[in-house]
């Protein structure tokens, strides 16, 4: 029978150097669900994504995805199989201009008017800053840029660590638009958050790591409503965590 | 480039004021010229070395080699063609010009695919194992040529119709010089237009700057390293023919002559720029000429501190990267 997850992880080990981050990391993800990943810091959610994307290799345990096995491939061949990463870093170039780093998003076919409008329209700001170097760019914009590099050409998945990191609410809600947006068009998304109010805002489905392990899998609802869980969870809760 | 990035470019022609008030105008002239036509060829030889080492973070000493290699064929390739070199025409010269550069260029183009699948390829992300390798792989191709080509050093004839100067108030400008300053500076404006206007060249900019990035968009940047190593090769072997008619000679010992040259042109540019080197080049080559006229024992000592003078001012290079 066909894998009803577009994305499974089973039992996925990292080792980075020699030190053990991943410790058998289980996760399932619904084709069209949006999965934000919670956790304190260093809990190995970065890992799990940079994992995901073959940047740092499985040691042990399986990944697949629509079926291929990511762990034989490297990341340009995890990538054309419709996956598309943001790390927390945002990966832009910045020395290439905000038009080069949506190139490079693209296809052979290179950038579709359409596509761009589709971007624009979501982040005007980026039209007025076309040709500048993505290095000028708030840090704000520069998120802005990463997510929309990253839907300039359909993909699959998409991969986002910490978007909200260090910006303004304003920006965070512009954000959690094309984030919906992309939702809304079938995008299956996995998102590291801290920021509870726009995980909770976002998310379908929710997992907690800690230590290197999935300890909770839920529905993001579920987990909104129930303060006790958070604050066994994640230390917190939803009210005192912006 | 950045805005804002104007006062390196200002450099070459501060040099060239600087230096008229310390010899006659006629001497000025020449020597500018000369250094000019060596900066082009030094930025031919170069630009591979850079790209190298920014898209890759390798360090390879070998690239010496190649311009050495490069000399030597077209030495050979020379000696087969005395009839086209001797000719008093212009088109007949070219020709074997370009039989000289064309073979040294496809040699050792296909001879740097060669090292990178044998070589390189084993010592990515190992600086220290680079160096050693490199340095090793130079020492071999030094006894190389020395057994292919013997232990004493090759002539070549000036080009019959090249051979000549234009004199201009003065001052002697070589003919074939011009030529040699032509290819370097279509050298350049073609890297410049592939790495703006071409996908390839995008991804080579951004590989530049951050690899694992571009990977995880997609594009395989070691296929793409292979195919800037064989151009880069490429011209290290164009630019040692065209220094091996320059000089007209060529020693066994001339890569490695030339390595520290190259590394210097690189380190002043700013590792990975191929506007930085084209900079770093030309102050080079018109800092040679001028001290080698000036101060002719201080002539080594001249690029050094060079070297120390632009890194004190801007440590990362003339026109570093952008690095995320």
């Amino acid at each position: 029978m066909a894998d009803p997850a577009l994305l499974r992880l089973a039992g996925v080990h990292t080792h980075i150097g020699r030190y053990h981050i991943l410790h058998g990391v289980d996760l399932a993800l619904g084709e069209g669900r949006l999965m934000m990943l919670l956790g304190r810091n260093g809990a190995g959610k970065t890992t799990t994504l940079r994992t995901v994307m073959g940047l740092w290799r499985a040691s042990a345990g399986e990944i697949r995805f629509a079926g291929s096995a990511l762990t034989a491939l490297d990341p340009p061949a995890i990538a054309r199989l419709g996956i598309a990463y943001v790390p927390e870093t945002m990966g832009l170039f910045a020395g290439l201009s905000v038009r080069e780093n949506l190139l490079l998003g693209t296809g052979p076919g290179g950038l579709a008017a359409s596509r761009i409008e589709e971007v624009l329209t979501l982040f005007p700001v980026l039209r007025e800053k076309w040709d500048l170097p993505a290095g000028a760019l708030s840090g704000g914009q520069k998120q802005m840029l990463a997510i929309g590099r990253a839907m300039v050409e359909t993909r699959r998945m998409l991969v986002v660590d910490e978007p909200s990191k260090g910006l303004a609410p304003g920006v965070i809600d512009q954000l959690i638009a094309a984030l919906a947006a992309l939702k809304a068009a079938g995008t299956t998304i996995l998102l590291v958050e801290q920021n509870f109010a726009m995980a909770a805002a976002l998310g379908d489905d929710v997992a907690v790591m800690d230590d290197g392990r999935i300890v909770h899998v839920g529905t993001m609802a579920a987990l909104a409503a129930d303060t006790a869980l958070q604050v066994r969870l994640l230390g917190l809760h939803l009210g005192s965590h912006q | 480039m950045r805005a804002g990035d104007t006062a390196p470019i200002l450099a070459v022609p501060l040099l060239l004021l600087a230096a008229l008030p310390a010899m006659g105008f006629a001497d000025w002239l020449t020597l500018s010229a000369s250094g000019l036509a060596m900066g082009m060829l030094l930025f031919l030889m170069a630009s591979g070395l850079t790209l190298i080492f920014g898209l890759m973070d390798v360090l390879n000493f070998t690239h010496g080699a190649f311009v050495g290699f490069g000399a030597f064929i077209a030495a050979s390739v020379w000696a087969r063609l005395p009839g086209l070199v001797a000719a008093p025409g212009l088109a007949a010269n070219l020709l074997a010009l370009a039989a000289a550069g064309g073979a040294a260029a496809l040699v050792c183009g296909g001879l740097g695919l060669a090292f990178e699948r044998v070589v390189i390829r084993r010592v990515y992300g190992a600086h220290l194992r680079q160096i050693l390798i490199t340095v090793g792989a130079m020492i071999v191709a030094e006894q190389m040529s020395v057994v292919i080509w013997g232990p004493d050093a090759l002539t070549l004839a000036k080009p019959a119709s090249l051979a000549s100067s234009f004199i201009v108030a003065g001052g002697a400008v070589e003919k074939f010089r011009l030529v040699a300053a032509a290819l370097g500076l279509a050298a350049f404006a073609a890297l410049r237009l592939v790495l703006a206007r071409t996908r390839i060249g995008l991804v080579v900019r951004a590989g530049v700057e951050d690899r694992e990035m571009v990977e995880a968009l997609g594009y395989r940047v070691r296929r793409l390293f292979v195919f800037v190593f064989a151009v880069g090769t490429a011209l290290a072997g164009l630019g040692g023919a065209m220094w091996a008619v320059y000089a007209g000679t060529v020693t066994a010992g001339l890569g490695g002559e030339l390595t520290v040259l190259l590394f210097t042109v690189v380190v002043i540019g700013g590792l990975g720029s191929v506007s930085g080197s084209f900079l770093g080049a030309l102050l080079v080559g018109l800092i040679t000429n001028y001290v080698g006229f000036l101060a002719p024992k201080l002539a080594l000592l001249a690029n050094v501190a060079l070297m120390a003078g632009v890194l004190l001012w801007r440590p990362r290079g003339l026109l570093p990267l952008v690095r995320t």
